[in-house]
């Protein structure tokens, strides 16, 4: 099979698996739904600076529980198969594209409940929508690699954070300063220097991905 | 690398810079009076931290390509190395800007940044000791490594210059050595970078050589 069409199927193989069980979706979407209203219930009401914030982490720590399983949610043996059958490169790109079809989901739904609960303060809808979209394929694309390293050091959760975190935070920055100017809803051309950092950054984490990941798998 | 020249050469410059730095004229600046010798080592270690952190990178690569064990322990030293450097920076740092800008720890992307990069490191040497294997550990810490290494350049040298910073060279400052230096100071300056340069990857090849003779004696016993 071509690299499209194994890139194409495998896809297709996650898709179904989860609307099959619906475990990851649904965990996560309760997840999102129950922070927005613990936080709602703390805060009661926020400013926009805090608004912004808020959404980032509640958005940044439920991708973390959405993306870290997304290499042990199958048996050893099935993962096996899957190398045996398919290249490493069509693996790593059909994990990332998967993630950034879950991830846009999930963001989507976050957005909409945290604006519905919260009063949504935003002053440019459009631009903010793309910070949202840009958000949930940086974070895709970063947190897929970290998940096939923590992988394979078997303790999970924590060793996901440690190695996640500081990896993510330079995105973070950039995201939440676009988001903010959104937000204030300023001109919107003062913010193509953070969409092309952005951009640029994803494209870095996607090419190193693709070098390194078939040296992850190989054991 | 067991040449000698190279070594004598660093302790030198170090030398030369630190007593030209403490003697040598300074130009009389608004703010900056003499804390302007620090320049001469709070800038230095992280020259000398980039170059161990691109070493490591650089022999992570050369590992994964080979399989060869020595590439990854000069990996790991390299990294050890630079977070010293890191912390020395971090502290010269501070101290500087409490007297310049009145505040051991000001909101500035590239102190911020640095935390970010030491943590970055950190989270490599945690990821060492979670992996019991000695193969796997060396495979996976390598990747890891090559996967930070361009986020931390991203953190360290371009998002700074985006944003309004205290630091020269960032968000439209001009850069010191256009602003500040004088033409006695230049070379004084130079001197010091490529001394602690040096003398960061001797300290890393000894702790390699170490590490070296460490593996040799348990494999004996």
């Amino acid at each position: 099979m071509s690299l499209l069409q194994q890139i194409k199927s495998l896809i297709v193989k996650d898709l179904t698996l989860e609307w099959r069980s619906k475990y990851a979706i649904n965990g996560v979407l309760l997840y999102v739904v129950s922070t927005v209203f613990v936080c709602y219930q703390a805060f009661k009401s926020v400013d926009t600076v805090i608004w912004n914030a808020l959404f980032w982490i509640i958005l940044l720590f439920a991708s973390i529980n959405a993306i870290s399983r997304s290499f042990v949610q199958e048996s050893p043996a099935r993962q096996l198969y899957y190398y045996s059958i398919a290249s490493p490169k069509s693996i790593i790109l059909s994990k990332i594209i998967y993630n950034i079809l879950l991830m846009v989901f999930l963001s989507a739904i976050a957005y909409l409940v945290y604006s519905l609960i919260f009063k949504n303060p935003v002053g440019d809808p459009l631009l903010y929508l793309l910070a949202v979209l840009l958000g949930s394929i940086s974070f895709a694309t970063v947190f897929t690699m970290v998940s096939g390293i923590s992988s394979k050091t078997g303790n999970n959760s924590t060793i996901m954070a440690i190695l996640s975190f500081p990896v993510i935070i330079p995105l973070l920055i950039v995201l939440i300063k676009l988001s903010h100017q959104a937000l204030e809803g300023a001109d919107r051309a003062s913010s193509y220097g953070e969409i092309g950092v952005l951009l640029a950054i994803n494209m870095i984490t996607i090419t190193i991905s693709l070098l390194l990941f078939p040296y992850l798998w190989r054991d | 690398m067991r040449k000698i020249w190279w070594k004598i050469l660093a302790a030198s410059f170090v030398c030369i810079s630190i007593v030209a730095g403490f003697i040598g004229p300074v130009p009389e600046l608004p703010i900056l009076n003499e804390t302007i010798r620090n320049v001469y080592f709070h800038v230095p270690m992280w020259f000398a931290m980039i170059t161990l952190y691109t070493i490591s990178m650089v022999y992570s690569v050369k590992y994964l390509s080979s399989g060869k064990v020595e590439f990854d322990t000069i990996a790991v030293e390299a990294v050890n190395t630079g977070i010293v450097f890191c912390f020395l920076g971090l502290l010269t740092g501070m101290q500087w800007a409490n007297i310049t800008w009145g505040d051991p720890w000001p909101n500035d992307p590239k102190l911020n940044g640095s935390a970010i990069a030491t943590l970055m490191y950190l989270a490599y040497l945690v990821l060492r000791n979670a992996l019991e294997e000695e193969q796997k550990r060396a495979k996976i810490s390598a990747v890891y490594n090559i996967f930070a290494f361009p986020i931390m350049v991203v953190l360290l040298y371009i998002l700074p210059k985006l944003t309004d910073s205290l630091h020269p060279g960032s968000g439209g400052n001009s850069t010191f050595g256009d602003l500040d230096m004088d033409n006695y100071m230049r070379p004084v300056f130079y001197t010091a970078v490529a001394g602690w340069i040096l003398t960061g990857v001797w300290i890393c090849t000894l702790r390699y050589r170490i590490r070296l003779i460490e593996n040799k004696r348990t494999q004996l016993s």
